[in-house]
């Protein structure tokens, strides 16, 4: 029972990345209508702002300490970080200890800016286009991003820990009536879950309750009419791609101490969260985020050994055979619209 | 008048025939043919140095390169020699390999077998290469060894710790300087053994591939050995990224030992999230403080882990902190052209280039049949680790091991590990036939062409 609980907490965790980014996928796709497989280079931007703001934060000066040797035998070059230097050694630590969450403020402006440069400068030019043609040029500029995150970061996966409050885990169990100890879980796993939790409710919300929101859902629902109400549209769904990617920037900034930023971090949950969109249903938010959550569960239960004891390997392929039931037994996804992608 | 004798017809003949001989592989042109693949013309010699420099291990690949091109300079009597002053055979006089210099040409494997092949393929039949060296992974190791084989090209590993490599995938035409799974744990075990003591149980997570495969069959054996239980062994696909539901099982799996038999990007991750993640290393089971272990380390991994490694023992085929002349002269070489040390893998390929150059020149040849019997038995020092021998019967080199430890107080970025013990290289011996390397041929030196 304890494993089972244990798989259905790293499921919900897992879910809720994989819902975080389809959602950002499905609102671009049901605003704009298009296919966009750069997204997963989004995630992975956010992620490498994090990156970023660690390494802003320990920017040093160097001092030369003349009693030790480096590993060529010459003094040894000590850096001190500028934040330790201008706010003392305690306070300027903990602002290097909380710079994940601090990266929030280079996030948002950055996402904003790469949303609105993308949509601007490429993807406007393909609207028209079909969805291979969107797919192709996406892919090609997520390829681009990749290489040039890896030119000036390198290839290996970078560290980015987790403030130290918020490291380590936390006894889930006693509190659910079992032994101390058995049901342990990752505390970052966990404000990661709440966090995703607040971004998605914050989404629907802004859809759902703001004059906004409520233009960009008329739009989606039939764009020719509102743009005929005198309303400009475009430049709402314009400001919807730049929040889209502010969701999938947010979502790889927080991912950043659960696995440690790389250049191809974006194409592993790329085609993951596409299953997840075309599971949910094309254009559905509440779609994709139900979608996310029950592959992520349904993958980490495969992930049992019990499970794979009967089934070796299941766990790598489980979420494309219950893609392929939900989509056999619902062609349109679990909540998709009749007409979209039907054409 | 005078009538011309060419006709429309003959000059398209000739040319096709002329512009097919030029794009036939240089192996297979007749100025090419010396009783061997790609044998030097004029007064160059060209080796190629396929190493993944795009993937999940593209740093490992670009220090081997750093390395090689190192080496290449030494050879060519540029810079301060590195190794060459220290190697105990003198044979090498910074001329070239046989009085001629020696040229490159670099591939990237990817880290990826079909990429790797397609790779040194093509530097063996377009660039014309008489020896193929370097790489990461066992897996792109055993591809392009069996390459190099068929195609009668001197194969020099890189990276490669897999017992097949030299054991049941074995070729006449490879050799390997780096060590293997089976030495990693004959050094770890009388070391766990002395911390940890004899009542464990150890819980195995292990990419599922060649190299991981006989790194937990041999870390089985030797923890079993000193008295340890196996609870369970996980095969993790490679580049699973997020280890969360390979992790969550061990908690109550009984086990108080967690053996992470995963290399690169898939050690930093599956490490660094059971350490600030699920906090393993702070749990107490069965009245033991739980242990991690990571059987095999690089540098480049261990700065990537970052504190997560602090007091977690490995092993590596070779560390920059060595205190022996040749170790020395390398560092210091590599140090002042980089601005950083090298690593485990840097210093393999470039040994390596340097052994096989002073094959070539103790053969007075370079047909890879006169290379490899160079090689087979040889016995050499100064090159780091201490005396090295190349066994014939396997192509397996075998010299002391080091033991590992993620430092605990470190002084400097690259203060990440400390040498715990020199292994003794009689220590990590076994026999040929024995049972991990068991099976396969290594065969007859090809000299192709």
């Amino acid at each position: 029972m304890d494993a089972l609980i244990l798989q259905l907490l790293n499921g919900m965790d897992k879910g809720a990345a994989y819902a975080l980014i389809a959602l950002g996928l499905t609102l671009i796709f049901g605003t704009l209508g298009v296919v966009n497989f750069a997204h997963g280079a989004l995630f992975m931007i956010g992620a490498f702002c994090a990156v970023t703001m660690q390494r802003i934060l320990s920017l040093s000066s160097t001092v030369i300490d003349e009693t030790q040797k480096d590993f060529l035998g010459n003094p040894l070059k000590i850096e001190v970080p500028y934040v330790q230097s201008w706010f003392g050694d305690v306070a300027g630590a903990a602002i290097q200890d909380w710079s994940v969450p601090l990266s929030i403020l280079l996030v948002i402006p950055v996402m904003l800016f790469v949303g609105w440069a993308m949509e601007r400068g490429l993807i406007k030019h393909f609207y028209k286009r079909p969805h291979a043609d969107q797919i192709l040029v996406t892919f090609g500029l997520a390829i681009v991003i990749g290489e040039i995150i890896k030119a000036f970061y390198g290839a290996n996966p970078i560290q980015t820990p987790s403030p130290a409050a918020l490291t380590g885990s936390v006894d889930l169990g006693v509190g659910l009536g079992f032994e101390a100890n058995t049901i342990i879980y990752s505390v970052w796993r966990i404000v990661y879950f709440f966090f995703a939790a607040f971004i998605i409710a914050a989404v629907f919300a802004f859809l759902q309750f703001t004059t906004f929101g409520m233009v960009v859902r008329a739009g989606m629902a039939d764009r020719e009419t509102v743009g005929m109400l005198g309303i400009d549209i475009d430049k709402r769904f314009t400001v919807m791609f730049g929040i889209a990617a502010c969701v999938a920037g947010l979502a790889g900034m927080m991912y950043a101490p659960i696995l440690s930023p790389h250049y191809n971090l974006g194409m592993d949950f790329l085609v993951l969260s596409f299953v997840v969109v075309v599971v949910g249903g094309m254009g559905s938010l509440p779609g994709a985020v139900l979608a996310g959550f029950v592959l992520g569960i349904v993958q980490s239960l495969s992930s049992m050994n019990e499970v794979k004891a009967i089934i070796p390997g299941i766990d790598q392929i489980i979420i494309y055979l219950v893609a392929i039931i939900i989509l056999l037994t619902r062609p349109r996804g679990l909540m998709g619209r009749k007409g979209v992608m039907e054409e | 008048m005078s009538k011309s004798n060419f006709s429309r017809r003959g000059v398209l003949k000739t040319g096709a025939v002329t512009a097919g001989g030029l794009m036939l592989p240089t192996y297979l042109r007749a100025d090419a043919h010396a009783g061997y693949t790609n044998a030097p013309q004029g007064d160059t010699v060209k080796i190629g140095f396929n190493v993944p420099q795009t993937g999940p291990y593209a740093e490992e690949g670009l220090d081997e390169l750093r390395a090689q091109e190192l080496a290449v300079e030494h050879l060519n009597g540029m810079g301060d020699g590195g190794m060459l002053n220290t190697f105990s055979e003198q044979n090498l006089d910074g001329t070239g390999i046989l009085g001629k210099k020696v040229e490159f040409v670099t591939g990237d494997t990817q880290t990826k077998s079909d990429v790797a092949r397609a790779s040194a393929q093509s530097m063996i039949q377009k660039d014309g290469v008489i020896m193929v060296n370097g790489g990461s992974s066992s897996g792109v190791a055993i591809a392009v060894q069996g390459l190099c084989q068929e195609a009668g090209i001197i194969f020099m590993a890189g990276l490669t710790h897999s017992n097949d490599t030299t054991g049941k995938d074995k070729k006449a035409n490879g050799f390997r300087h780096f060590f293997n799974g089976y030495m990693s744990g004959a050094a770890l075990g009388p070391v766990l053994q002395n911390e940890y003591g004899s009542e464990r149980s150890a819980y195995h997570l292990t990419a599922d591939y060649t190299w991981g495969w006989t790194q937990q069959e041999s870390m089985q054996a030797s923890t079993e050995a000193i008295g340890w239980n196996t609870v369970q062994n996980v095969l993790t696909p490679v580049g699973a990224g997020d280890f969360a539901s390979y992790l969550t099982p061990v908690i109550n799996s009984g086990a108080d030992t967690l053996i992470l038999n995963h290399y690169g990007g898939d050690m930093v991750n599956s490490l660094t999230q059971a350490v600030t993640q699920f906090g393993l290393k702070d749990k107490v089971v069965n009245g033991n403080d739980f242990k991690i272990i990571v059987p095999l380390y690089s540098e480049l991994m261990a700065a990537g882990a970052g504190s997560n490694i602090e007091g977690v023992f490995g092993s590596m085929n070779w560390n920059w902190q060595l205190q022996d002349a040749g170790t020395a002269a390398f560092v210091k070489s590599f140090g002042e052209k980089y601005g950083f040390p090298p690593s485990g893998s840097a210093h393999t390929c470039y040994v390596q280039t340097l052994l096989y150059a002073d094959a070539v020149t103790r053969a007075g040849t370079f047909n890879p049949c006169g290379v490899v019997e160079a090689l087979e038995d040889f016995d050499f020092d100064g090159m780091g680790n201490g005396p090295v021998t190349y066994r014939g019967a396997d192509h397996q080199c075998f010299k002391d091991v080091l033991v590992m430890k993620g430092s605990e107080n470190p002084t400097n970025q690259y203060d990440t590990l400390e040498i715990v013990e020199v292994t003794p290289r009689a220590q990590v011996e076994y026999e040929p036939d024995h049972p991990m390397f068991a099976g396969g041929d290594l065969g007859e030196c090809n000299p192709g062409a």
